[in-house]
């Protein structure tokens, strides 16, 4: 039993994380229609940025939380810079563009990415600093679950909560929602759509570099490619929950890490990215809107 | 032609850039000796380049836009030099017959090195050619071309392994079984829309290679099959150096028969219905088109060329492992057929010739390939989506009622 | 006049989530008929061709269509669009869908694709058989062009071409598809007079050549010309049918054209 609840833990864990960086595919797919290939790689810029200035830090001798709180903002607000350039460079000249177009290019950026990091970086696993400490009073249920699970638990929870009040209550969120709805009316109606595409990026990139300073900390090394397998991933879980949908992202989230840990847990961890990516297949064959997506209709 | 207006904007990208770059560019972390360096230089570089960088794409778009407006007036496109040439049969057959002498020549010429560098070359040119049916022509976005070159290099692989069969009998074998893992694959997911497609073909070439990589008892596992046969000449003995050149000549002859295949495909009621659809599906099908299956012809057909050539690469480096089949070598062709021009046989040779030989020959340049075939992507679509050489349509004639005969020009 | 019956549809229903978009439409079309579908913007005329040409699938009713050479009687509701119009549909669209980085000759050549059947092989060997259905195809295609006065720019870029002449390569795109039933969404859209009266001479020609022809249109002058009949919609449900003269002076179209007041104002 502590077995199942040990994995069924790991396996929240492992959700939340991919929900941080599936509600950056959903958020763009949801205003602009496309599938920002490159958002895993703004995941990886995270976790190496935070990497980065988490060792540095350390190396001069800065406390702890300082380190903690420094390496968090700056990998959120790097990310976001290379979200909003992205868009800026690759997307934003091809918005009218056939469709394959703007696709290709996101194909383009995460290779550009990647291998920008392993030629500025290096190509070896690089180990992350412990940032989450193993509290004390986690101690008679460490066996089952993590201080680090907990923590990035939390966090995750407040970051969704944050995310859902800016998306309902503020005005950023509310020309967002209606931009998804019509871009060509928010126009109409005086929306800075440019404006809204940006922050959307901004948005999503930021998330993104919170999982991937939650994940690094978490497994304890980072690598250049690391995005590639955990954008899909995300992807697949966007996908699932209903691409364009934002509660359908975390739900999708979820069900994927709790189907990988148990997967790995009770069949076999050679297959581990073969599940994720053969649910991916066939959700998409058998269910392309996904759990909460609404289903395209044909305009003609 | 640039205003202090945009150099000073330039400047300002520049500038953003260097803040952008600065953690990854600037700071290099050792965790082990815990020591950091700051490399400032970088900086500058970075600064100069993209400083350059952002002028000449300001200059560009300049340019065309003056172009846009001068053809508005004179209502005539502009044709480049290139598809000129292309374009008059005086000139487009001795060009052809000139670079077939000099191919076959070449390996005569220059060392066996250099022949097995263009052999390279050469599989680059017909898997580009393949998937240029798929997704220049077809208009459907394979990411996972990768995993039907898989299938014939481990069928090959495989059936030589166990059966002791030769390359001539696995090479139609190996290609076929590609084929029928296009229908497969391609069955149930040509429904989808462009970007799913993209992603599924993505999966299942990552699919295909983990199992290749996890299945044990099946392939070996990472550490791959060694001693393949090479492919046999009517039982001649051969040395290295001989099996090397008999290869370069049989990717000669391969090429040869691709490119008359495709151009034929391209130009036949086939070939017209994929450049429909890539357009306009549902206007497609209002003209009796049926989609799926017109598009599984063509997903099948890039199949069935990937693992023709994944048979030859087999043969040619006698080993085979998971490693040779990664989502890089499914985007190095797709950069292939983007760089060259979607849809243009002539162009896709141009990209592959570029995009395989430079890094070659340029050994300083290797470790940067990886990050040009990114920018291409991203360039190309930006400034020149048509690619270096776009596909010509072809013009037919009609010699009026009382002949009901029509001539046909070429391209 | 009582030509054969070509196409019946009864009953006809179809709801996207809680809006019901079309309302049990019964309408039939004879052959050499020309039948306009009139109603306001929004009516379901549209939606009701794409039922009826598969792309949409209709949620209720029965559409049959019985060939006027052969004679055989098939049920259209449920078939792929492209089995539609081998069956003999063909249709053009509201929003022109060219293939536009195609010549023009090339988009008519599209449309003999269902007609013609080489395939791989076909197209690698090119044997006498493929030879003879190219050069069909490309005869039957120039001979349509000339039907619809775009000969002359045969191998220039459909996207080059004026919006009428984009309309009428639709229409001749649509004809190579040999349908004895063609369906035109509003083709005299955005068409100048002497556009319009081209286009008139040359449905009328159509008609004559032994096609049926449905059309959508707004150019209320050009449906009294040249329909034999008209079915009038409004908020997806068939408000009037009758000829012309009868439509002109029908209560319930005038008071969904032109609202209560006119019916008060008569009154």
């Amino acid at each position: 039993m502590d077995y199942f609840i040990e994995l069924f833990c790991s396996g929240l864990t492992r959700g939340s994380i991919y929900a941080l960086i599936a509600l950056g595919y959903t958020m763009v797919y949801g205003i602009i229609g496309l599938i920002n290939f490159a958002h895993g790689e703004i995941y990886m810029i995270g976790a190496f940025t935070s990497f980065i200035v988490a060792t540095v830090l350390s190396i001069y001798g800065f406390p702890l939380a300082a380190i903690v709180v420094v390496a968090g903002v700056a990998a959120a607000i790097w990310s976001s810079a290379y979200g909003y350039t992205v868009e800026k460079i690759a997307y934003k000249p091809l918005r009218h563009a056939p469709r394959l177009a703007p696709l290709i290019s996101a194909i383009g950026m995460s290779i550009l990415l990647q291998n920008y990091v392993l030629l500025a970086q290096t190509s070896d696993f690089l180990p992350f600093p412990e940032l989450i400490p193993e509290f004390a009073f986690m101690e008679p249920i460490a066996h089952i679950i993590g201080s680090s699970d907990i923590v990035i638990l939390l966090t995750t929870t407040v970051v969704m909560l944050a995310l859902t009040f800016l998306i309902k209550f503020t005005r950023i969120g509310k020309a967002m929602r209606a931009t998804a709805q019509d871009r060509t009316m928010a126009l109409l109606v005086g929306i800075n759509v440019d404006r809204v595409i940006s922050a959307t990026f901004i948005i999503g990139s930021a998330l993104a570099a919170i999982g991937g300073l939650l994940i690094a900390s978490h497994i304890g090394q980072i690598n250049f490619a690391i995005g590639f397998i955990a954008g899909i991933k995300a992807f697949t879980a966007a996908v699932l929950g209903g691409i364009g949908s934002i509660p359908g992202a975390v739900l999708g989230s979820l069900i994927l890490g709790l189907t990988e840990s148990f997967a790995t847990g009770y069949i076999s961890s050679d297959y581990e990215d073969v599940f994720a990516f053969s649910l991916l297949v066939l959700i998409l064959i058998f269910k392309p809107s996904g759990l909460l997506g609404k289903a395209e209709t044909k305009k003609v | 032609m640039i205003t202090v207006k945009e150099v000073k904007k330039s400047l300002l990208v520049s500038l953003w850039f260097v803040f952008l770059t600065f953690p990854l560019m600037v700071i290099k972390v050792n965790p082990y000796e815990r020591t950091v360096s700051w490399r400032w230089s970088n900086m500058l570089y970075v600064a100069i380049g993209t400083f350059v960088i952002s002028l000449l794409a300001k200059a560009w778009f300049v340019r065309k836009e003056r172009r846009m407006a001068r053809q508005q007036d004179s209502c005539r496109s502009r044709t480049p030099i290139i598809q000129k040439i292309l374009q008059r049969p005086g000139y487009r057959y001795p060009l052809a017959a000139f670079l077939l002498g000099a191919a076959l020549a070449f390996p005569q010429l220059f060392s066996t090195y250099q022949a097995n560098i263009m052999t390279t070359a050469l599989m680059y040119i017909v898997l580009g050619l393949g998937l240029n049916i798929v997704v220049g022509v077809a208009g459907l976005l394979d990411l996972g071309y990768v995993a039907f070159y898989a299938v014939g290099a481990y069928s090959y692989a495989l059936l030589n392994l166990h059966f002791g069969m030769g390359f001539w009998t696995v090479l139609p074998i190996g290609g076929l079984l590609a084929a029928l893992f296009g229908v497969l694959l391609g069955f149930p997911v040509l429904r989808l829309r462009g970007d799913y497609l993209a992603i599924v073909t993505l999966g299942f070439g990552e699919i295909i290679r983990l199992i290749l990589e996890n299945w044990n008892a099946f392939s070996k596992g990472p550490s791959g099959i060694s001693n393949i046969s090479r492919p046999g000449f009517f039982g001649m003995e051969m040395s290295l150096d001989q099996a090397m050149i008999y290869m370069y000549y049989l990717m000669i002859g391969l090429l040869l028969v691709t490119i008359f295949v495709v151009n034929r495909l391209q130009d036949s009621r086939l070939g017209r219905a994929w450049l429909a659809l890539r357009e306009d599906e549902i206007a497609c099908q209002a003209m009796g088109i049926d989609k799926t299956r017109t598009k599984l012809i063509a997903f099948s057909l890039g199949a069935f060329w990937a693992g023709l050539i994944g048979v030859i690469f087999a043969a040619k480096t006698t080993f085979v492992n998971p490693a040779s089949f990664t989502f890089m070598e499914s985007a190095i062709i797709l950069s292939i057929v983007v760089l060259g021009g979607m849809g243009s046989i002539v162009g896709v040779i141009l990209g592959a010739l570029i995009l395989v030989l430079l890094p070659e020959y340029l050994r300083a340049l290797s470790e940067y390939r990886m990050l040009a075939f990114g920018a291409i992507l991203v360039a190309m679509m930006i400034f020149k989506p048509e690619g270096l050489i776009a596909g010509v349509r072809r013009v037919y004639c009609y010699q009026g009622r009382k002949r009901n005969t029509a001539l046909k020009n070429d391209e | 006049m009582m030509n054969k019956l070509i196409l019946e549809v009864s009953g006809l229903t179809m709801d996207f989530g809680g809006i019901r978009a079309l309302d049990r439409l019964d309408l039939d079309v004879r052959s050499k008929e020309i039948v306009a579908l009139i109603g306001p913007n929004g009516a379901g005329k549209t939606t009701f061709f794409n039922c009826l040409t598969g792309i949409y699938l209709p949620s209720n009713g029965d559409i049959r269509l019985v060939s006027p050479q052969t004679g055989k009687e098939s049920r259209l509701n449920g078939l792929k669009p492209n089995k539609i119009t081998e069956k003999g549909v063909a249709r053009t669209f509201q929003n022109i869908r060219l293939f536009s980085q195609m010549t023009v000759l090339e988009n008519v050549m599209i449309g003999r694709h269902c007609r013609t059947s080489s395939l791989i092989l076909g197209a690698i060997f090119r044997g006498r058989k493929t030879r003879k259905e190219e050069q069909e195809t490309i005869d039957k295609s120039y001979e349509i062009l000339e039907k619809v006065g775009l000969a002359e720019q045969a191998n220039e870029f459909a996207s080059n071409l004026s919006y009428g002449a984009q309309r009428r390569l639709e229409i001749g795109r649509a004809l190579a598809t040999e349908p004895f039933l063609l369906l035109l969404d509003e083709p005299a859209a955005g068409m100048n007079p002497q556009e319009t009266a081209d286009l008139v001479s040359l449905i009328l020609q159509i008609r004559d050549e032994d096609h049926a022809i449905l059309l959508i249109e707004h150019d209320m002058k050009l449906v009294m010309t040249l329909s034999d009949r008209i079915f009038v919609m409004d908020y997806g449900e068939k408000i009037a049918q009758g000829t012309p003269a009868e439509i002109r002076v029908n209560r319930a179209v005038i008071k969904a054209y032109l609202g209560e007041d006119v019916e008060s104002d008569n009154a």
